[in-house]
């Protein structure tokens, strides 16, 4: 399942990805400031695989899944899905990229129509992609059996008079209705309750396998992305610190904020309470995120070289497709905790 | 809606002293035109001095509803309320408005979700707690100044000489959240009621403030009643929890007994549906079917819709409470009293 370095191509291939906002202000709405949402982010994603995107709120995760399915244009940076440069001057016309790839959002209520019956819902994006219109609703038909969802009992039903995990259900169905090969999932059990999450979580699973999926699996629930992703991406104030597969990020995470993620996680456990909160502080403000490693101003091990230079991702030592972006792993940059250079 | 139905909660932990809080047959419904919403259906429960119980629940299960049921902070003419309400002795649905404004500025707090509810965003923070602490202890302007210093301190705010000049705006998530239990504290009040006071923010801060509260608790003492649908946040912070589904309590327990040896099972699906560190390539065990209607609620059990258990004996009448040992009790039919765990009835599946 795991795409190898070596392996064929990826199915998705980002490099260097780049989103600021410019927050305006006063009357003439000048520049007043930036907010670097994604910063210069690069992974891929394999065939079949999972790629788990996790971080705390504002970290850029939105902004990422948005960049990947072409509801925002990045400033700079490329994605190459299936070999295909995207973009404007890319291989791939976006109408063509749609159909390859989809998204399901977290808000299920606000991202469906409220005046479409489910029908018109699943088959609309079917009928836009040139699919004739009964065709497209018997797809439709069929897609909620798959979710789930008897196909008599909800075709007719509209988003107020489905319960929250069955709207969710419709999002997928949605998503699903134009064969995607990638569906990028923005926290899309974080709104529903637990044993629906479940639920849910199941499906997504057995969709993957029965349709051949690949997914980008967005969230903020460390325990959710661990349950699916084959390999996680953990982000902080727009940048990527950590990548690698999910035993060695959860097994033997090296940056110190995972690190402090992973260990904020509640036990479960009575008698094994966390007795003191892993980092102090709240995570600092994305307009003027801190020079050099963005983490220096919460990090344990933070010293002069921090706040000069930017630290990029690196292999770690004994596995190279687990990789890092702290001094502490870079050999020579001149952090007391770092390899000597050359070693 | 009368009070007097059989001895329940009161029995089975009788004690020489009051408990700070006792709630018998709590209920509220809300009423529209169009349909009666059965929010809080029969909740028993007592609190001690000091004790954190933690109500654990799925959206719209009825926890804040309870909660604001407690400080009876529901739209009166919208909602009715019957049952029984003591806190710290006193007769709370008996109340008159001066002396419900007396027990919700003196002896009871309440912290959100979202803390800007609790501020008035064109007053600094240091105005408005100052501002609680004259109204409340009468002291002079200065008296109060240091004491909400103290306060910010406290709650381990940093620069807090700086935080009482800033507006509730200038804050982060976190920051917010400390200032309104600051806000919370002020009046020393010996129960604070918390609905959800960490779910909006991020796990590195979360913890920060359930460690906080547990200290607080420690050092002043306060009873705690705390609302969250976030099983691992109820361990962290919980003694006692208290399971609800469609308006009522169906387990509740030590949080150990809980969490290891549950007996209703709607508690048992909703730890076999929580995913957690070990599961990775199992199936999850999802509790089928939808949340309860609460304007059509079954004569029964309201989980037996959803209950791979359920006989036809679920849907007679509502299960009462069965005490299985002096801590734990748990409303179904399935469960006889001062049985161990699983006694026989796990085995029985459909
Ligand atoms: N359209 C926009 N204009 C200005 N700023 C934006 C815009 N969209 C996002 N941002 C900012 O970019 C940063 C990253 O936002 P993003 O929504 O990607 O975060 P996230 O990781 O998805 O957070 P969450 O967990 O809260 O969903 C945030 O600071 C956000 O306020
Ligand atoms: N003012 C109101 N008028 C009518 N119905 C209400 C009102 N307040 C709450 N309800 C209903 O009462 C039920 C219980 O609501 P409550 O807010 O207690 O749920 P909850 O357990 O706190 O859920 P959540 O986890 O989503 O906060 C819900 O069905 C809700 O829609
Ligand atoms: S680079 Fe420095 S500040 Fe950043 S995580 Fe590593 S040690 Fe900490
Ligand atoms: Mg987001
Ligand atoms: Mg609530």
């Amino acid at each position: 399942m795991n795409a190898m370095a070596t392996g064929p191509a990826p199915l998705l291939a980002v490099t260097d990805l780049r989103k600021y906002f410019p927050i305006t202000g006063g009357v003439l709405q000048r520049r007043v400031a930036t907010v670097q949402a994604v910063d210069d982010i690069s992974f891929t994603v394999g065939r079949g695989e999972t790629l788990g995107i996790v971080g705390e709120s504002g970290c850029g995760k939105s902004t990422t899944a948005r960049l990947l399915v072409q509801l925002l244009k990045p400033d700079s940076g490329s994605i190459v899905f299936d070999g295909m440069l995207v973009g404007e001057n890319g291989d791939i016309s976006t109408r063509d990229l749609r159909r390859n790839v989809q998204m399901v959002f977290q808000d299920s209520y606000s991202s469906l129509n409220p005046r479409l019956p489910i029908e018109d819902t699943i088959a609309f994006g079917p009928s836009v992609h040139g699919v004739p219109v009964a065709q497209a609703k018997q797809r439709a038909r069929d897609i909620l059996a798959k979710v789930g969802l008897d196909p008599n009992q909800f075709i007719r039903r509209y988003p107020h008079e489905l319960s929250g995990g069955q709207r969710q259900r419709i999002n997928i169905a949605r998503a699903l209705a134009l064969e995607p090969r990638l569906v990028v999932l923005d926290e899309p059990v974080s709104a529903l309750d637990k044993s629906v999450e479940a639920q849910v979580l199941n499906l997504l699973v057995d969709l993957k396998s029965d349709l051949d999926l690949t997914y980008v699996f967005i969230s903020h629930d460390l325990n959710v992305v661990q349950y699916l992703s084959d390999r996680v991406l953990v982000m902080y104030l727009g940048k990527a610190v950590e990548i690698g597969p999910v035993e060695a990020i959860y097994g033997r995470p090296q940056h110190p904020y995972t690190r402090a993620l992973l260990s904020a996680m509640p036990s479960m456990d009575p008698d094994r309470r966390l007795e003191q909160a892993p980092i102090t502080g709240d995570p600092p403000n994305p307009i003027n995120p801190p020079s050099g490693c963005r983490f220096r101003t919460r990090c344990p091990h933070a010293e002069d070289v921090c706040a000069r230079i930017e630290p990029r991702l690196a292999g770690a030592p004994e596995d190279g497709a687990h990789r890092i972006a702290c001094h502490m792993l870079i050999a020579g940059s001149g952090h007391s905790a770092a390899p000597a250079q050359g070693a | 809606m009368t009070t007097e139905t059989a001895p329940h909660a009161a029995t089975a932990r009788a004690t020489a002293n009051e408990p700070l809080v006792r709630v018998e047959d709590l209920r509220v419904t809300f009423t529209s035109r169009d349909a009666t919403v059965n929010a809080v259906n029969g909740v028993n429960f007592t609190l001690d001095q000091g004790e954190v119980l933690c109500i654990l629940g799925e959206s719209g299960s009825g926890k804040s509803v309870t909660l604001r049921a407690l400080m009876r902070l529901l739209p009166p003419r919208r909602s009715r309320l019957g049952g029984k309400v003591m806190i710290g002795g006193r007769d709370v649905m008996a109340m008159n408005d001066d002396q419900l404004a007396d027990l919700r500025g003196a002896d009871v707090a309440m912290i959100f979700q979202e803390p800007m509810t609790a501020f008035d965003p064109v007053y600094t923070i240091g105005q408005q707690i100052t501002e609680t602490i004259t109204r409340h202890d009468g002291v002079s302007q200065s008296a109060a100044r240091a004491r909400a210093l103290e306060l910010l301190e406290l709650v381990q705010i940093p620069s807090p000489e700086r935080r009482l000049k800033s507006y509730p705006h200038e804050m982060s998530g976190g920051m917010r959240q400390r200032a309104m239990i600051a806000l919370a504290l002020s009046c020393r009040p010996s129960l604070l009621l918390a609905d959800e006071p960490t779910t909006a923010l991020d796990a590195t801060v979360q913890i920060q403030i359930l460690l906080l509260l547990r200290k607080l608790r420690r050092e002043l003492g306060m009873a705690v009643l705390f609302v969250t649908h976030d099983v691992g946040v109820a361990v962290e912070i919980a003694d006692r929890i208290a399971v609800m589904y469609a308006g009522r309590f169906v387990e509740t327990g030590p949080v150990a007994t809980l969490i290891r040896e549950p007996e209703h099972p709607y508690t048992r699906g909703l730890l076999s549906s929580t995913v957690h560190g070990a599961m990775r390539g199992r199936r999850l065990e999802a509790i089928g079917g939808s949340p309860p209607n609460l304007t059509a609620l079954p004569p029964g059990c309201s989980f037996a819709p959803r209950c791979r258990y359920a006989e036809p004996a679920c849907d007679a009448a509502v299960p009462a409470e069965v005490w299985i040992n002096p801590q734990h009790m748990a409303r179904c039919i399935r469960v006889a009293p001062g049985q161990a765990a699983s006694g026989g009835f796990t085995l029985r599946k459909p």
